[in-house]
């Protein structure tokens, strides 16, 4: 396999709406993409695409509309969707395209808008549930993460104060990225005393449902050499889906993470993660999944999480600082957009190119990850410089 | 973000640039329908649930009693092997209070979901379904609850036939 790197990246603003529609999202990060490492589409091989559910456009096929946005006519092009883990794995999917050797170069474009959706977005999850043994139930989105939460405190005898401080330090590293919807500087009690939806997931454990698109170049070893002298190495990838029978597993830990990462690290040559991993983007669509993906990624022990949180461990400052960007919690959750942001995320972290975001020390590697279905997908990427 | 970058395009819209037509929009409702199959493994548990009897299906090779039965073991990958009842007890595994609909609209009163493992079934094997007869503030994880059924008459082969779950 040859060596991928990441070259370039661009993205939009995180909206609750946009005027843009989606192919004018994604031309918007498309091309801010290729103008950051001064390529046109002419240099492109291949297009990776990523988007969440047609129902949140209502577009059937949304891969073939986008198509012109994405930069994606007249070329081998590939829509993935493995709903909130899209993000990163058109990221994985973009490398396997430039690692087979078929193509030096793949433009991977994650795009998502769904403030189309009426009366809320929340309403296109609703046809994931088994339509014969649990939709008559009248199940919302909200019921698999707050059975979930519950189960991890439960097993862990974890507070809800401690799980609102990763809402606070997201929202908070938020504030120093432009492209940032929900930032704001919020307390702990802000987030206990915040309207309750679906108990124990409260207002501000959530993140928002947003408009948004990002963008990534990728090439080949010998290509990225020419295009820049600070390629960021695609060092390993991972995926993994767990049974749609998600009534019959323990909810308290992503195994299917964990099965990600390890296959990630393996490639990556990562034998002591906790050491090797400098800086991390777990996906954070809740507070309580940031520490339940820590777990998962072998990044500390089986409910630990919240003690490093607390302790200021995964602080931007931190040891191991984690999600940075300010995360789905501040930027924003543009669902196959909010993935490809982590990793555009590590990619300037890396680079050295995070101003405000910058992680002290000089950070050698990191890791982004996304997950989503059923609570069932993880989907990882760990890249180096 | 990068510093490289001065500027980032999109342009958010606030809720009164729609109301005040500040923007052109077009609605479409689409009007889909469909009929689903309810199965082998399915069909007979919705007739079981019928006559007031949960059924699982049962893999003789990794010895679980699985519920939503079905005809096929996911993780030995073979045919399961036999039909067995469980009981309609359990233990609550994980809950919550829901506030809001489907459509994110509050409701007047919340309602409960859990995952409720069924006696009879293998250890962690559960379903969902809804608690009732009992405060919101009162459930925990470890409840022992039964299923409050339908009258008979009112049973029409579905998963609401067991109108909630609730303590004993």
């Amino acid at each position: 396999m040859s060596r991928v790197a990441v070259v370039g990246a661009g993205m939009t603003k995180f909206m609750r709406r946009a005027q843009e529609t989606s192919k004018e999202l994604a031309w918007q990060a498309s091309k801010m993409a290729l103008d950051s490492c001064e390529l046109t589409l002419k240099d492109i091989d291949s297009v990776a695409l990523g988007s969440a559910p047609d129902a949140f456009d209502g577009v059937h096929m949304k891969g073939e509309y986008l198509v012109d946005g994405a930069g994606g006519w007249r070329k081998p092009i590939m829509r993935s969707m493995v709903g909130g883990g899209t993000g990163v794995f058109c990221a994985i999917q973009g490398w396997y395209h430039v690692a087979s050797g078929l193509f030096d170069t793949c433009l991977v474009v994650a795009e998502e808008k769904m403030s189309t959706c009426l009366p809320h977005p929340q309403a296109a999850f609703n046809s994931i549930f088994d339509h014969t043994t649990e939709r008559p139930l009248g199940p919302n989105l909200l019921w698999i993460f707050s059975l979930e939460m519950n189960r991890y405190m439960h097993a862990h005898g974890i507070t809800k104060r401690e799980i609102a401080q990763v809402a606070v330090k997201n929202k908070k590293n938020a504030l120093d990225h432009p492209c940032a919807q929900v930032a704001e500087e919020i307390t702990v009690e802000d987030v206990l005393n915040s309207e309750v939806m679906a108990w124990p997931v409260q207002r501000l454990d959530v993140s928002p449902t947003s408009d948004g698109a990002v963008a990534l170049v990728l090439a080949s070893e010998e290509v990225a050499k020419r295009i820049t002298d600070k390629p960021v190495w695609i060092e390993g990838v991972g995926w993994h889906l767990d049974t749609s029978y998600w009534t019959n597993r323990d909810l308290y830990y992503p195994k299917y993470v964990e099965y990600a990462a390890r296959m990630a690290y393996r490639m990556a040559g990562i034998k002591e993660p906790r050491q090797e991993i400098h800086i991390v983007e777990p996906y954070d669509p809740f507070d309580y999944k940031e520490l339940h993906h820590l777990e998962g990624l072998l990044l500390c022990g089986k409910g630990e999480a919240a003690r490093l949180t607390v302790d200021g461990v995964t602080a931007r400052d931190g040891d191991l600082p984690v999600c940075p960007s300010g995360g789905l919690l501040g930027v924003g959750n543009a669902i196959a957009a909010a993935g490809l942001m982590k990793v555009a995320e590590i990619f300037w972290q890396l680079r050295g190119e995070a101003g405000k975001r910058q992680v002290p020390g000089r950070p050698h590697r990191g890791l982004a990850q996304a997950w989503g279905d059923l609570m069932q997908v993880g989907t990882v990427i760990v890249m180096g410089i | 973000m990068s510093t490289k970058v001065p500027a980032y395009p999109g342009t958010p819209l606030r809720e009164e640039d729609l109301k005040e037509g500040r923007v052109l929009l077009v609605k479409y409702q689409p009007r889909a329908q469909y009929r689903w199959d309810c199965g082998v493994a399915i069909g007979r548990y919705l007739a079981e649930l019928k006559e007031g009897r949960i059924i699982a299906r049962r893999c003789d090779r990794c010895r679980r009693v699985l519920v939503p039965p079905r005809m096929f073991c996911e993780e030995c990958f073979r045919p399961t092997d036999a039909w067995v009842y469980v009981e309609s007890t359990g233990t609550v595994n994980t809950f919550t209070i829901s506030h809001i609909r489907w459509d994110a609209i509050r409701l007047d009163t919340p309602q409960v979901a859990a995952v409720i493992d069924l006696d009879g079934a293998s250890r962690g094997i559960g379903i969902l379904h809804l608690l009732g007869g009992v405060e919101p503030e009162q459930v925990t994880i470890g409840l022992q609850v039964k299923a409050v059924w339908k009258p008979p008459r009112q049973r029409e082969g579905a998963i609401t036939d067991i109108r909630y779950f609730k303590p004993f």
